[in-house]
């Protein structure tokens, strides 16, 4: 999904371009444009959680550390924050994640990567691994994130997307997509195996790692609808992995 | 003991899989899992036939329990998912939603 960002500050360009390197497009298309405004300071607590909400059409996005304003009408909106990359990064999460649930998508918390042409996502809480899968992945494995999976819906399944999201790896995902072939719900043990699990356990997994930040009740729904759409189209099983190699053999 | 009425609440996302019912709060996005019980309340609160007769008629049935014990059970029930914004409970009938967001699927 294209996204434009304007700016004036030529040095905050520069960053944007050294972090979302490879990720980078000359193309005149966007579903996405953001005017950038950089502040120093103005922000009464910088410690406020994220809120969102929609009115009249509008998005507004609120936080400690930016305020933004999105209109899916016209795609265009702008952003107020400090010359860091962290906030453009939490508000291109937040608005992808508004224009991926009208679509059947959603980013989710889960590494992924593809082998043999296929995408597959690897999601858990922090802790459950995510890092590690990431880092004991083979050299035929494509890494597109090990944080933040893309997901999208298409007329032929389900895609996982490269993110330039990173977790603890810090390190970008290749921007290439896949079908995805599997979700493995990560744990931790003894011994490489992988168990399916029940439909309904796999859609609360699934809920219980999508991105949610909009307090509004019709995306609320459509996620929730897509996630439980997912799980009876995309397998789901418990991988669980002692921190070794050996547990890509059973992948792909 | 008045009459109670229960409706579900249009503005929740409900599935029920693997026999399960599943429910999203649309107001924060917290997901609920009914056991069995709650969810014949869930799938029987049409607003329009009051506690008392979905008790005596899809609860009682289903479990061997003294009918005013159920109905005292329900009735904790009802206004327990109430208060989680997933049941409407009042004393007169509940006329129907324009919206059918919450319809089950």
């Amino acid at each position: 999904m294209p996204v434009k960002i304007t700016t004036s500050d030529p040095q905050f360009s520069d960053m944007l371009v050294n972090r979302y390197e490879g990720f980078l497009s000359e193309s005149p298309n966007s579903e996405i444009e953001f005017d950038v405004d950089l502040v120093e300071g103005g922000f009464s607590d910088p410690d406020a959680d994220v809120h969102v909400s929609q009115n009249r059409g509008q998005w507004s996005l609120e936080c400690g550390d930016f305020c933004a304003e999105w209109s899916p009408a016209s795609r265009r909106g702008w952003i107020r924050q400090s010359a860091n990359p962290y906030s453009i990064d939490a508000v291109l999460r937040i608005v992808h994640t508004l224009v991926l649930a009208r679509q059947g998508g959603f980013l989710l918390h889960s590494a992924s990567a593809i082998r043999n042409g296929k995408a597959f996502l690897f999601a858990g809480v922090s802790g459950a691994g995510k890092t590690t899968i990431s880092r004991l992945a083979p050299a035929d494995a494509t890494l597109l994130t090990d944080e933040i999976s893309y997901v999208r819906k298409t007329a032929n399944g389900y895609v996982g997307f490269g993110t330039p999201f990173t977790g603890e790896l810090a390190k970008l995902g290749e921007n290439v997509s896949a079908p995805i072939a599997a979700l493995y719900l990560l744990a931790k043990g003894p011994e490489n195996r992988i168990e399916p699990i029940p439909q309904g356990e796999a859609a609360r997994a699934l809920l219980a790692n999508v991105l949610f930040f909009a307090e509004d009740q019709d995306l609320v729904q459509s996620t929730f609808h897509s996630a439980f759409e997912f799980v009876s189209r995309v397998p789901v099983s418990r991988l669980t992995f002692v921190p070794d190699n050996d547990v890509w053999e059973l992948i792909g | 003991m008045s009459r109670l009425y229960v409706a579900r609440n249009p503005k929740v996302a409900a599935r029920s899989l693997d026999g399960e019912m599943m429910i999203m709060s649309g107001r924060d996005s917290t997901l609920f899992t009914l056991n069995r019980t709650a969810t014949i309340l869930w799938q029987a609160a049409d607003g329009a036939t009051p506690l008392n007769e979905i008790v005596e008629q899809r609860i009682c049935p289903e479990f061997d329990v003294e009918p005013a014990v159920a109905l005292q059970d329900a009735e904790t029930l009802a206004r327990d998912l109430a208060s989680q914004d997933i049941l409407q409970v009042s004393e007169n009938p509940i006329p129907p939603k324009m919206s059918l967001a919450g319809e089950m699927r």
